[in-house]
């Protein structure tokens, strides 16, 4: 079958003119999950299918679209999903941060600052941050209407009691203009500041639990913490092995069987332009 | 039937309504800005703009109330055989359309539950002008601040101060929109 089989970014446009009307009332109510009618995406749920349904619903056919899985452009998830758009949609697409008008992302913000003409699309496996703490969706709805969120408090103090700190180091609870509390998606807490303030269009698609979420640009958006146990974003302590940054995400690779292990950027796209600067990690080969 | 009635909707609706989306979330993402919208021709008196906005957001699934003028023959049948939003009164609206001094009351429409505050109208407002300039305003999307000519301050004051809850508009005009959510600060 050949792209053209399918209409424009693959989802009729019944379906799109619903998450179309989702995406902006959760632009009206910042932080607020709106609930929409997630359809059935050819791959599977957990990968992707709510930020998969809000990008075909915001692509034109002049979008430049980057997809990055864990920061990475090249793992599998982020190269299906690209050439899923690039077949549907036909749209162009890029690895570079900057060129992109629509950044689809799953676990995530690149290091690269956002700008005022990009949208950043995330992957939501649970967008409801109460969940765990009270599974029944009828009264974490009333929590939210009620602005309920001492259990969530409780939480992250029991983590201070257990461990001396908030041991919370990813999808941690953040307080969209000072309203509602919202998950981040599961990106490490390293990312939380780069919420706040953001010149992009910030969307999260929720596919199984069939909800979408928005941060308009430059909205406030403050991590839950305590006077004496304030927020810090955390990072591994060392520079990227391969490009030398000080001041980016790193994942931690196994290299051998004696415990070898380097640090290396998780953002491979920040990574390589740094590296295509002559910037030398001191595992760099 | 009118010719006009069956003329003047998206000739490309995919790519079409995917641009005329992005205008909409744009005006509705950064409150004050004035965006183009492309694409309809519909029938006097409703503008291009607020054409474009029916035919990108509105189907079987939303109920439409249009006010004053705007329920007139011919808008009402080239909405119905375009878009097939069920018409219907201001209190089971999804969507409104009109002017600002036939939309008011304001206390008419749906406002969202606390519970549900996505279940509230979305006004379309037909203006005659539209400019950055004006009334100020602050909030999420907003830099700083900006400025946008609202046909009345104290409306939409009262509007966000039901926050969550409250009604959203989109301004229309000519071949332009610009939006107010309820979440904006209007001084």
């Amino acid at each position: 079958m050949t792209g053209d089989s399918y209409n424009f970014a693959y989802l009729d446009e019944q379906t799109k003119r619903m998450i179309r009307r989702a995406i902006l009332k959760g632009l009206a109510v910042p932080g607020y999950q709106v609930p929409f009618a997630s359809r059935e995406m050819p791959m599977p749920y957990g990968w992707g299918t709510g930020g998969v349904q809000v990008s075909a619903a915001v692509l034109t056919p002049e979008d430049r679209f980057k997809v990055i899985d864990q920061g990475a452009d090249d793992t599998t998830n982020a190269v299906s999903i690209r050439s899923f758009f690039q077949r549907t949609a036909g749209v162009e697409t890029t690895t570079a941060t900057e060129e992109a008008t629509v950044i689809q992302t799953r676990h995530r913000i690149p290091e690269a600052p956002l700008g005022e003409g990009q949208i950043l699309v995330y992957q939501v496996p649970i967008p409801e941050p109460l969940r765990f703490l009270e599974p029944r969706e009828s009264e974490t709805r009333k929590m939210h209407s009620l602005e309920e969120y001492g259990l969530m408090h409780v939480k992250l103090y029991e983590d201070i009691s257990r461990h001396g700190h908030i041991a919370t180091s990813y999808a941690y609870p953040v307080k969209v203009e000072a309203r509602y509390v919202m998950d981040p998606s599961p990106i490490p807490k390293f990312d939380n500041p780069k919420l706040n303030d953001c010149p992009a269009i910030q969307l999260f698609g929720a596919g199984r639990e069939q909800r979408i979420y928005a941060l308009p640009p430059y909205t406030r958006v403050t991590s839950l913490d305590f006077e004496d146990h304030p927020f810090e974003a955390t990072k591994a302590d060392h520079p990227c092995g391969l490009c030398g940054a000080g001041d980016s995400y790193l994942d931690e690779v196994i290299v051998d069987d004696a415990g070898g292990r380097m640090f290396v950027c998780s953002d491979t796209d920040y990574c390589e332009s740094r590296q295509r600067q002559s910037h030398r990690g001191k595992d760099a080969a | 039937m009118q010719t006009q009635t069956l003329e003047g909707g998206f000739t490309a609706p995919a790519e079409q309504a995917a641009h005329a989306f992005r205008s909409v979330m744009e005006a509705m993402a950064r409150p004050g800005t004035i965006h183009d919208i492309a694409g309809a021709e519909p029938p006097a008196p409703l503008s291009r703009a607020a054409g474009a906005v029916l035919l990108t957001l509105c189907d079987t699934d939303t109920p439409l109330y249009l006010a004053g003028a705007l329920d007139c023959e011919a808008v009402r049948a080239w909405v119905s055989f375009h878009t097939g939003a069920p018409l219907t009164g201001p209190q089971s609206c999804m969507f409104a359309l009109g002017n600002w001094d036939a939309l008011a009351p304001l206390d008419a429409y749906p406002v969202g539950t606390s519970e549900y505050p996505d279940r509230s109208a979305t006004l379309i407002v037909e203006t005659p002008e539209l400019a950055a300039e004006g009334v100020t305003l602050k909030g999420p999307g907003i830099k700083d601040s900006a400025a946008l000519s609202l046909p009345e301050t104290a409306a939409f004051q009262a509007n966000a101060a039901l926050f969550p809850l409250g009604l959203d508009f989109i301004f229309t005009s000519g071949a332009r929109i610009a939006a107010l959510p309820r979440s904006t600060e209007v001084l």
